[in-house]
């Protein structure tokens, strides 16, 4: 794997004004990402994890500190489409087929109609959803409608996919079968993955990196660099190297709550 | 009813826009209104019956009564049969030329209000695009917007018809261009203008808050996934905006759209030529024909109930076809 810095966040401080007083979003975060990592940012509600994609995305503006993405500002970075962004709910238009909706990043960046249907066609592909273009949302399934969200989000090439919580709302064994399927996906594409979960063992699963945080205010507790090969069959989470990891996961999250309310 | 439409291998329980499964409670309520509408004529119309049984020195029985209370020439409340029959006469009994043709008046009354819809919506729709992209239009055009729906349409609307004589606006296309293309004026845009503008006043303000309403549906989400792909405002609002507001859309069209009849029918009480749905009612009440009275009414409910309806069709079928009913 090589070691090209992909998102750098440094000192980064956020507060959000209240009417009671201000919250403290983030505090002192400093993360290095580099390309082809999977990172998972995983912690108690209020950790400031997705308030920390969000910032990666330049869709919060922090109060001090910097995060550059591919050597810009994230700011520019958004501006360049340096990255795609799924979040917790599919959000796709119902007045839109799946291909119409996997379209959409393309028309509004001024892909010509042929790239349109060549890149919609190929992560169609990518997501297992080949034949299902033509559908409408309300005609998929909950997972089958993450995955049109998913190939969205890779429909446009950026290196980078932000992924916010994505399969929160779907059912376990769903789940384990889309989880399965993003890993595939990250192998095939060499995409540098920003992931924010509240699951241990999808987290260890997954990553390369474990970021743990906690709360009160938001910030890093933990970094845990993955043992896992790249190569992972859903039953290496009875191996005793994943217990490992997930031990040392809830071990920093024990360490970073305060279980004093 | 059920089994019946499923022998015939119907899907649907909708006729003319209709749920046929409402039938009988629609009827039942008919019924009622019926029965209360002939005994209120009763009681009404028989101080009348019984001041010319006096002066004429007879004696009236009280079946004798009940049947001329039901079939006086200008009674206070005429019976339902009576509008019915007026109705039939006025609308295919006269050639649609005829001053006393119904279609002739609800025809009048018909182009004044959509071409008010027309004005009206479409002064909704841009204003309420103002108002979601501008902040000094969205501080400063609601209060004024909320502010024109405070005076009473019956007072403003005068003005607005003398206003726009005096400055020669009120005929659509002007009688000179109206010639020159269709060899003569149609009758319908003569002073057409002053009633449109006062259905525009009334239509555009349901338009106005049903499309803030719906250009503001989108969620957090959906506006920031646009964000990432750094989406320009206008791409937002063809994108997203506008296909959102859709429900909303058609609500205050249909709302806008019985307003502007509204419009259309206060200003005919002022508007020159004397002519229309609104005029029928007016000059109804100068010579006491309270039948014409009513059957201009009941033209006039029939013409909203159909321009809704048409409305809700429209809605039904585009709301389906976007995913969104």
């Amino acid at each position: 794997m090589s070691q090209e810095l992909v998102i750098q966040a440094k000192n980064l401080d956020l507060t959000f004004p209240t009417n009671d007083g201000d919250v403290h979003a983030l505090k002192d975060v400093n993360l290095d990402i580099h390309k082809g990592d999977f990172v998972s940012f995983i912690g108690p509600s209020g950790c400031g994890k997705t308030t920390f994609l969000r910032t990666i995305a330049a869709l919060e503006t922090p109060t001090a500190g910097t995060v550059t993405v591919n050597g810009m500002t994230a700011d520019e970075a958004r501006k360049n489409r340096a990255y795609g962004y799924v979040f917790q709910a599919a959000g796709l238009y119902p007045w839109r087929t799946i291909r119409g909706n996997i379209k959409l990043p393309l028309e509004i960046m001024g892909y010509s109609k042929a790239e349109q249907e060549e890149h919609v066609t190929k992560v169609l592909d990518l997501v297992d959803l080949r034949g299902f273009g033509q559908k409408f949302p309300w005609q998929l399934s909950g997972g089958m409608q993450q995955r049109a969200s998913i190939a969205r989000a890779l429909a446009f090439d950026a290196d980078i996919l932000l992924m916010d919580e994505p399969f929160g709302a779907l059912d376990e064994i769903v789940r384990d079968h889309l989880n399965e399927q993003l890993l595939h996906l990250w192998d095939r594409t060499d995409k540098t993955i920003a992931f924010v979960t509240h699951s241990i063992p999808e987290a260890v699963y997954l990553s390369t990196k474990i970021v743990v945080m906690s709360p009160r205010p938001g910030r890093i507790s933990d970094v845990i660099e993955s043992t896992l090969p790249r190569e992972r069959p859903l039953d290496i989470r009875d191996s005793q190297e994943f217990q490992d990891i997930a031990h040392r996961v809830r071990e920093g999250l024990r360490a970073g709550h305060a279980y004093d309310d | 009813m059920e089994t019946v439409w499923k022998t015939y291998g119907f899907y649907t329980y909708r006729v003319l826009g209709v749920d046929m499964r409402n039938l009988l409670p629609i009827l039942t309520v008919v019924a009622a209104i019926m029965v209360i509408w002939y005994a209120a004529s009763i009681g009404m119309n028989k101080k009348w019956t019984y001041d010319q049984a006096g002066r004429a020195g007879v004696e009236v029985t009280f079946t004798e009564m009940v049947a001329d209370t039901w079939a006086q020439d200008r009674p206070v409340l005429p019976a339902p049969h009576q509008v019915v029959a007026e109705l039939y006469r006025s609308v295919f009994e006269k050639k649609i030329s005829s001053k006393k043709s119904l279609v002739f008046h609800g025809w009048i009354t018909l182009s004044a209000t959509l071409l008010g819809f027309v004005f009206g919506t479409g002064m909704g729709i841009l204003l309420a695009i103002g108002i979601v992209h501008n902040r000094a239009m969205d501080m400063g055009v609601m209060p004024w917007a909320i502010a024109s729906q405070t005076v009473p349409i019956i007072a403003i609307a005068p003005m607005i018809v003398v206003v726009m004589s005096t400055i020669g606006a009120t005929d659509f296309l002007g009688k000179d261009t109206a010639t020159a293309i269709f060899g003569y004026q149609p009758a319908f845009m003569k002073g057409v203008l002053p009633k449109a503008v006062i259905a525009a006043y009334l239509s555009f303000f349901p338009v106005v808050v049903g499309m803030v309403k719906g250009l503001r549906s989108p969620d957090h989400m959906q506006l920031d996934l646009l964000k990432t792909y750094n989406a320009s405002k206008q791409r937002t609002f063809w994108s997203l905006r506008l296909p959102s507001s859709a429900p909303y859309l058609f609500t205050s069209l249909k709302i806008g759209m019985a307003a502007a009849l509204v419009g259309a029918i206060v200003s005919e009480l002022s508007a020159v030529p004397l002519r229309g749905l609104g005029a029928r009612m007016l000059t109804g009440s100068y010579y006491g024909q309270t039948i014409q009275i009513w059957s201009a009414l009941f033209a006039a409910a029939a013409l909203a109930a159909t321009l809704v309806a048409s409305i809700s069709w429209v809605e039904r079928r585009s709301l389906k076809k976007m995913g969104m009913s």
